[in-house]
């Protein structure tokens, strides 16, 4: 081998295709995000620095109304499919194996499976059905949805954090005349507490990007900031969405880091 | 077991029901539960003005493959769902491979650094993940589209003198689904080659190995259950596409996740809709019971 020395582990051709797809996919985000900033219409031209685009879409209500829709249901979803999903962990690790475990894994995980597509048509009929028989048309369809698909998101830290824990320290608890409820109150939730945020953060963020459910469960007059994103794809397009696109896009970094920085093993 | 140990056992089962049940009404009622409705919707007759008629009706599964002429009844197929089909497979098959073949050296990279930089390159594939495809399929079309960055920069360069119209073809849709389910594949292939014992390799090159023979004959039979991960999480969002589809592929290069939506907006075929869906799914379903028929038989071997 050449004077670069011998690397066990090189195989021809990899570390540049590697490369070449970490530059693939951060180059289109990262001038998606140069062009947020662009004085002009569009991406065909750079015409200097500007902020006008956020200062539109800061004034359009059209936007203020999406995403204060936006982070209401994600918050909601989040919150309702965490408790259910904290519920379900504990129910199902750390115990003996109990018949129908199996059955529960794959419920939980079904929103994973399905095609959205299929979820989505499922719902549209199934709402569309409740909202003929009672005349409810709010946002209870919205939640109940996302509340659902986000279930899995938060389940899957939950539970890893779980099966990560020392049982003897609630053995301990209860050794010292803890009460069951005072041992989970006192021992087991403080140390699930990074598991449950983490938990509660993946699911805001999946609820937060959701486009194809939202479509066909929302009524109208319930858009959500990506399917007012995807109604002004499809017309026309100014920086605005480059804009609109920016602010998400440092949202998602924002919850991921703390998601990693909750989640990392202590070495 | 003593009595004890059994009322014990039979304790922790109903607690894990009892905790477990309010996940599940609720999936019931939002997930699960829809998808019985739609099953039935496909063997109904479509309403006049969509939903569907009461009544049992087959015309809809007929409708997948059929079109029946509406003056004599007789059956002809149809092209034009059968070109939609051809259409999906052939895209997700194809986004699939190709996210295999430069979604392997990209694991294999990250799986190579050392510890804290592979962290860090993970943290950096995980970021493209969690972003909205809306806006990662958005970054793509302002890079393709007529007067997009792509055609302006090979107009000034002068590589091109007329712009070329790239989106709204199949190419386009391909581009945008590797793009958007890459780290879908990276992921699972990083998982298996992070237990992969490098020694292998040592051994592999002892024994007179190319590089191509240790990756051929030695890494890929081991990881091949990342291989399977990683290409059914591609296939399977691939063929239900919707966003990246009508985005990139315009009206014209539909697949089959914008033909079901069709059919509950201008079509006004409810029932087609469903079948349609049920067919998909019925085909996800089938390639996670490979997946999960594989995934064990591997465990047990390595047992």
């Amino acid at each position: 081998m050449a004077s670069k020395g011998f690397v066990i582990s090189r195989l021809p051709g990899f570390n540049p295709i590697a490369a070449l797809v970490f530059a693939g996919l951060y180059l289109p985000i990262i001038i998606l995000v140069i062009y947020s900033f662009n004085a002009g219409r569009s991406v065909s031209s750079w015409e200097g620095f500007s902020l006008q685009w956020y200062a539109v879409a800061w004034e359009n209500d059209a936007v203020k109304d999406a995403t204060i829709r936006s982070l209401y249901l994600a918050a909601s979803a989040a919150v309702i499919s965490t408790f259910l999903a904290t519920l379900a962990a504990l129910g199902t690790t750390r115990r003996k194996s109990f018949g129908g475990q199996t059955f529960i894994y794959v419920m939980i995980n079904q929103p994973l499976m399905v095609p959205e597509i299929v979820s989505a048509v499922a719902l549209l009929i199934f709402f569309a059905m409740i909202k003929q028989a009672t005349g409810y048309a709010g946002m209870g369809y919205l939640i109940a949805a996302h509340s659902a698909f986000c279930i899995p998101f938060a389940y899957l830290p939950i539970r890893a954090r779980l099966e990560g824990m020392d049982m003897t320290l609630e053995t301990a608890a209860a050794d010292l005349y803890a009460s069951p409820w005072q041992a989970f109150r006192f021992v087991t939730l403080p140390l699930l507490l990074p598991g449950i945020i983490a938990g509660m953060m993946l699911a805001f963020v999946t609820s937060l990007d959701d486009v194809v459910i939202t479509v066909f469960v929302k009524s109208a007059g319930q858009d959500t900031l990506p399917t007012y994103m995807l109604g002004q794809i499809r017309r026309q397009v100014t920086a605005e969405i480059n804009a609109i696109s920016t602010v998400l896009l440092a949202l998602t970094i924002l919850l991921l880091t703390l998601f990693f920085l909750l989640t990392r093993k202590k070495d | 077991m003593s009595p004890a140990e059994q009322a014990e056992v039979t304790r922790s089962a109903r607690n894990g029901w009892l905790l477990s049940a309010p996940a599940l009404v609720v999936l019931t009622l939002a997930a699960i539960g829809p998808l019985a409705i739609v099953v039935a919707y496909s063997f109904m007759p479509a309403g006049e003005y969509g939903n569907v008629a009461w009544g049992f009706s087959l015309e809809a599964w007929q409708g997948i493959l059929f079109t029946k002429d509406i003056f004599d009844g007789t059956l002809a197929w149809a092209d034009a769902n059968l070109t939609i089909f051809w259409r999906s497979v052939k895209l997700s098959v194809l986004t699939t491979v190709f996210a295999f073949v430069v979604g392997f050296p990209t694991a294999w990279f990250i799986a190579t650094r050392p510890p804290k930089a592979r962290a860090m390159w993970l943290f950096l594939i995980t970021i493209p993940f969690w972003t909205n495809l809306l806006i990662r399929t958005f970054a793509i079309t302002e890079i393709i589209r007529k007067e997009g960055l792509l055609n302006t920069v090979l107009l000034k360069l002068q590589i091109i003198s007329q712009p070329f119209e790239m989106i709204y073809t199949d190419t386009a849709v391909f581009i945008g689904m590797t793009y958007v389910y890459l780290p879908l594949m990276v992921l699972p292939l990083f998982a298996s080659l992070d237990r992969f014992d490098m020694r292998l390799l040592e051994a592999a090159y002892d024994l007179y190995a190319n590089p191509w023979q240790v990756l051929r004959r030695v890494i890929i039979p081991i990881v091949k259950p990342g291989i399977i991960a990683g290409s059914i999480l591609v296939f399977v969002p691939s063929l239900g596409a919707y966003v990246t589809p009508r985005l990139l592929g315009g009206g014209k290069n539909m697949m089959i996740g914008n033909f079901i939506e069709l059919q509950f907006g201008q079509g006004r075929n409810w029932p087609l809709g469903a079948s349609l869906s049920v067919t998909l799914l019925i085909i996800v379903t089938g390639a996670l019971l490979v997946y999960v028929r594989y995934a064990n038989r591997e465990t047990r071997h390595g047992q």
